[in-house]
């Protein structure tokens, strides 16, 4: 591991200006990534000064629901919106080689710098959720790996909670664990800056910042506090994975399938879900050939599909896989939950289902049988 | 912050090298037989697979069934069944296509030694075990009582017919061939495969068995081996599912906690018995 800052390590305040004089210190060897207002939800697009950012925007979130409105003044009064940071460190779609003319050529491996400004607590825990999928081997993605040795993380602790989120229970929020180079927390209209490593300690001493008072320090720890006060879901993880591992026939899933649409969009908007498909894509005046990879879903046909058919052929089976892998065979795997609890999912699943529902719905079904 | 990526290895595991076809025989109609080299070849361990293919169309994984003991030689035994096998199977000798591997975790052949072994396969599912039957017929001294059961559909689907009549003639093995169905001139085993395990010679403590075939086949002939004796952790099995990556990176193979292709393909029964038994997983 990289040593945490060995200077630098008093927080200081930066203002407005101040956070401008970071975007335009990171843009010089950087592609800045950061929160953009665009048709009416917060995505992650190029940023290049405050000017950019959701200032005086929040959302309002629920089950199959997304608003966003005016409310104070705050830069990051927002939560998370529908896209996350894998789309920039394992992209939608990835070309890995192209074949003709007898030979086969590799992708060049990607060279992209990114910083990230305004990575949550939930997003840095999926942020090491696939480091663990793309780097602890035994095989390894360059492309992923490439940039993610390259990126640099401006965190910001949540001040206000989304209607969706659980990170509370989950363990990864309100307040960003270790993993980012500087945590910012919005407090009035500063910023308290933490450095979590000494990149993030050098580039704060070479922006205009003041020292960070005691007053300082217990706003931002309030403003921390009242999100995680404000937050209205929890899951409990108590036991869960084994509850779900051994309740495969739970009549709970025929329930939740009833109402799945296998759309889909749970997966996608997950900061966590990894899975790929590797498809061919043939030139039209030519025999070469480009084998890429693209995001796949469990909840389609082709995902599972062997000679004969699908494995898991509808709703229930998909569903079943989703959450079982989420929430229990995930610790099996990789030694971690592979939900963080951002809530994307239950904010952008068209009717609303909600994980922290069927946890719960499953365990108290048992609970009650005293199972 | 940034993650320490340790010593940056940059080469893709997701490309293949240029494999040449050198030999190919048509084994039944549908299925071949191809002899590969690829560059860099290093070898493989019995039940390991490589990642083939097709450029324009596809990669499929298909398990090595040649001898491992001949590292030059990169054996594939293919059916045809969807576009890429299908276009694979159509490649003639002097063609090239793409391959990758091994991966997977082998078939324990060696530590089966001083034991009896019992080695069930239905269908294709004679391919990927054949470096195992390889391997037994090279060491034959370190085992005890060796057992072949195989079921095919039909007589004309059997595999590796010359072969397994050359193993019969040396008669320090028990082969056993059974169809589902049989046709004029034939005058052998008619049943399931399991049905051959009734005259089986193995003293169940000391066995260990290896079983391929369609699932249902492989849960029926577990579950036959643990009735004879045989325990659970000394009956392997390998598991087929779907394929993008073979490395543990695309999430495809997933089978419960498992990874097909990294934790398997070969698995105890003892580790798939209850995730075989849940419908769909
Ligand atoms: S499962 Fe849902 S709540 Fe958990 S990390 Fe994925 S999108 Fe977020
Ligand atoms: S759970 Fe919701 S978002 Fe996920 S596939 Fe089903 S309907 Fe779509
Ligand atoms: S085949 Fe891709 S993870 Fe197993």
């Amino acid at each position: 591991m990289t040593a945490t800052a060995t200077k630098d390590v008093t927080p200081v305040v930066l203002s407005h200006a101040g956070l401008d004089a970071l975007i335009a210190a990171l843009a010089v060897d950087r592609q800045v990534i950061g929160p953009v207002r665009r048709d009416g939800a917060v995505v992650y697009e190029p940023v290049s000064s405050v000017a950019d950012l959701p200032r005086g925007w929040v959302d309002d979130q629920a089950g199959g629901t997304y608003r966003m409105r005016r409310e104070g003044d705050r830069l990051f009064g927002y939560t998370v919106g529908p896209s996350s940071w894998k789309r920039f460190l394992h992209p939608p779609k990835q070309v890995l080689w192209r074949a003709g003319d007898g030979a086969i050529t590799p992708e060049p491996i990607a060279k992209e710098r990114f910083a990230f400004l305004g990575v949550r607590g939930c997003e840095l825990a999926a942020i090491a959720v696939q480091d663990k999928v793309f780097l602890d081997g035994p095989y390894r993605d360059p492309h992923y790996a490439a940039r993610r040795a390259a990126a640099f993380i401006v965190a910001v602790n949540c001040t206000r909670a989304g209607g969706t989120c659980f990170c509370v229970s989950m363990e990864t929020g309100p307040k960003a664990a270790p993993g980012y180079d500087i945590a910012l927390t919005e407090i009035g209209g500063e910023l308290l800056a933490e450095a979590g490593s000494d990149a993030g300690g050098m580039i704060l001493s070479a922006v205009p910042t003041r020292p960070a008072t005691q007053a300082d320090l217990d706003a931002a720890a309030a403003g921390i506090a009242g999100a995680e006060a404000q937050m209205g879901r929890a899951i409990n993880t108590e036991g869960l994975a084994d509850l779900l591992t051994d309740n495969p026939d739970h009549p709970r899933w025929d329930v939740v399938a009833d109402r799945c649409l296998n759309c889909a969009n749970c997966t996608m908007v997950c900061p966590t879900c990894f899975c790929t498909t590797v498809d061919e894509v043939s030139a039209l005046d030519s025999d070469a050939t480009t084998r890429e990879s693209r995001w796949a879903s469990c909840f389609t046909t082709e995902f599972s599909y062997v000679h004969g058919g699908a494995v898991r052929p509808g709703a229930k089976s998909r569903y079943r896989q989703w959450m079982t892998h989420k929430l229990g065979s995930w610790w099996d795997q990789f030694d971690m939950s592979g939900c963080t609890g951002c809530g994307r999912c239950v904010t952008w699943c068209p009717v609303g289902i909600d994980i922290t529902e069927e946890a719960a719905a499953i365990r108290s079904d048992l609970e009650a049988e005293g199972g | 912050m940034a993650h320490p990526v340790e010593q940056m290895d940059m080469t893709d595991p997701m490309v293949p090298t240029l494999a040449r076809i050198l030999r190919k025989r048509v084994e039944i109609p549908g299925v071949v037989t191809f002899e590969l080299e690829a560059p860099g070849w290093q070898g493989f361990a019995p039940g390991q697979f490589n990642m083939l293919s097709l450029f324009g169309v596809g990669e499929i994984a298909i398990s090595v069934s040649g001898y491992d003991a001949e590292p030059d030689r990169i054996v594939h035994t293919i059916r045809d069944v969807g576009a890429t096998s299908h276009g694979l199977s159509l490649l003639e000798e002097g063609d090239t296509m793409g391959l990758r591997g091994p991966y997977g975790v082998p078939w324990p052949v060696a530590d089966a030694a001083g034991r009896d072994v019992v080695v069930v396969a239905g269908g294709l599912g004679l391919a990927p075990v054949r470096p195992i039957l390889y391997h037994l017929l090279a060491n034959r001294g370190d085992y005890g009582k060796v057992t072949l059961l195989y079921g095919a559909r039909r007589p004309e689907e059997i595999l590796f017919t010359e072969e397994l009549g050359q193993w019969r003639a040396q008669l320090d093995m028990d082969i056993e061939v059974t169809v589902d169905h049989a046709s004029p001139g034939w005058h052998g085993h008619v049943g399931v495969v399991t049905t051959l395990f009734r005259g089986a010679d193995f003293s169940p403590d000391t066995t260990t068995a290896f079983v391929c075939g369609p699932e249902i086949m492989m849960r029926f002939a577990a579950n036959a081996l643990t009735d004879a004796g045989v325990a659970a952790d000394d009956i392997y099995l390998s598991m087929e599912r779907n394929m993008q990556c073979g490395i543990g990176l695309c999430g495809h193979c997933q089978l419960g906690p498992y990874f097909v292709c990294k934790d398997g393909p070969v698995f105890t029964w003892g580790q798939m018995r209850r995730v075989m038994t849940v419908k769909e997983l």
